[in-house]
């Protein structure tokens, strides 16, 4: 199908687009990289009167070290970051994350933050978002602030995002030189979306392991922590015994939801068992 | 009714103006107003990749961007692989090993191909295989497409070598 008619707007600063989105009063949408949002639009599922398209804000895609936070401007491109130095030096993790993402022609125009704004269920860049504590920044009429992971990824599709405000960095703490860490994801195929995915990062002291996050992407209405598996591995370790009970805890606590691509159950399943090869994969053999 | 746009974009090397109100797929504007007929249209949802174009030197899909947004870009599409009715070693490959059965897929695929290659110039045919799973061939043909960018992979790199050893 194609897109039900629209206005369109290509500001050149976020001042400006803000401008336009409280003209429009919410009825007006944010177009990053279009990846999900024009798909919606040629089904109609989504018919805005009004897009404002951030392409031509060049302010908003940079990528920069700050003490030890990376600032990823919202518009920088996936594909950029694939390949970008400091992000395969200080975010390891995404990098790894980001070859999951759909696939290299998607990617040259998906961003960052229209990924996080998005909130696809099973997108994995709101993990890696919920995994390395990160925050977003947002622009709004009220000026800014900052929203971080845990407080921003509400249900499927829903954040905590005024319909008014504008996503214009992404923040990460830069991930410690010995931060163990992996992604495992199940899906039908490539670049499909996750059925189940499982990111892990943790930080060892010896024997134990004093650091452990873990998060979820296609397993409920919106990417979790799970805490409870957190805290198995921070207070019994990385043994064998200690990574299976992290599994189970990690499995009961999701909320998955039937559908085409799987059941509640088999997600549920799907969530210990990548838990498990996560943990063990970032650990490495023989440790 | 929104009001039309003008837009000015280069295609395969020469450069086009048009008008288009805003909704105007890409896609749809290379083809009905262009008459650039060679980017075919699947899905329209970004799942097939036949409608993947270079888009300032990167594959992209045509079928997600409004034409608007392409105003004062550089287009690569299927028509400008070919140079003096010589193939392009990709297209060449195609033709050798029998890499298109009803050909829907095959300008996404070549353009999906190439862009892969460019990343990944001595792939793998596991990689291959991954580096053009973001194009869907509808009769199943990937064994030979699988063959066919390996071995224009191999043509690539000889040329390449052969042109910097001059």
């Amino acid at each position: 199908m194609k897109p039900a008619t629209f206005e369109y707007y290509a500001p050149a600063s976020v001042d400006e687009a803000l401008a336009i989105l409280e003209r429009y009063d919410g009825e007006a949408r944010v177009l990053a990289g279009g990846q999900s949002l024009v798909p919606m639009m040629n089904f109609r599922l989504a018919m805005p009167r009004a897009i404002v398209d951030l392409n031509r804000i060049p302010e908003l895609a940079y990528i920069e070290e700050e003490g030890e936070l990376v600032r990823i401007g919202s518009m920088t491109r996936q594909r950029r970051l694939e390949s970008d130095p400091l992000v395969a030096a200080k975010l390891p993790l995404l990098r790894e994350a980001l070859r999951w993402v759909g696939h290299l022609p998607t990617r040259s125009r998906g961003t960052i933050g229209g990924s996080i704004a998005h909130a696809d269920p099973s997108a994995e860049i709101p993990m890696v978002l919920q995994v390395l504590e990160g925050e977003v920044v947002a622009r709004g009429p009220q000026g800014e602030r900052r929203i971080a992971a845990q407080d921003l990824f509400h249900a499927a599709l829903t954040t905590s995002l005024a319909p008014l405000e504008i996503i214009t960095e992404v923040r990460y703490p830069a991930m410690p030189t010995q931060t163990a860490y992996a992604v495992e994801e199940f899906a039908r195929r490539k670049g499909d979306f996750a059925i189940a995915a499982v990111a892990v990062t943790l930080v060892r002291d010896g024997e134990r392991c004093t650091k452990a996050r873990l998060a979820t992407a296609g397993v409920g209405p919106a990417s979790i922590r799970l805490r409870e598996a957190e805290a198995v591995l921070e207070q019994k370790g990385l043994s064998e015994d200690a990574v299976g009970e992290a599994a189970d805890k990690a499995a009961a606590q999701v909320d998955p939801a039937s559908d085409l691509n799987g059941s509640a159950e088999y997600r549920r399943h799907l969530t210990g068992v990548l838990t498990r090869r996560a943990v063990s994969r970032a650990i490495g053999p023989g440790t | 009714m929104p009001a039309e746009f003008e837009i000015r974009l280069t295609v395969n090397g020469k450069t086009y103006r048009g008008r288009c109100e805003p909704r105007r797929l890409l896609v749809d504007f290379l083809r009905e107003d262009l008459g650039l007929t060679g980017t075919h249209i699947g899905c329209e949802h970004g799942i097939c990749g036949a409608c993947t174009i270079f888009f300032n030197g990167e594959a992209a899909r045509s079928c997600l961007m409004f034409a608007v947004q392409a105003d004062g870009a550089e287009l690569v599409t299927v028509e400008g692989l070919a140079k003096d009715d010589v193939l392009h070693p990709l297209q060449q490959a195609f033709h050798e090993h029998h890499a298109l059965q009803c050909g829907f897929c095959t300008p996404g695929m070549l353009i999906a191909a190439l862009d892969f290659l460019a990343t990944n110039p001595a792939p793998t045919e596991d990689e291959i295989r991954e580096g053009i799973s973001s194009v869907l061939c509808r009769c199943t043909g990937y064994v030979n497409i699988v063959k066919a960018v390996a071995a224009a992979a191999e043509v690539m790199r000889t040329a390449k070598s052969s042109e910097q050893g001059e």
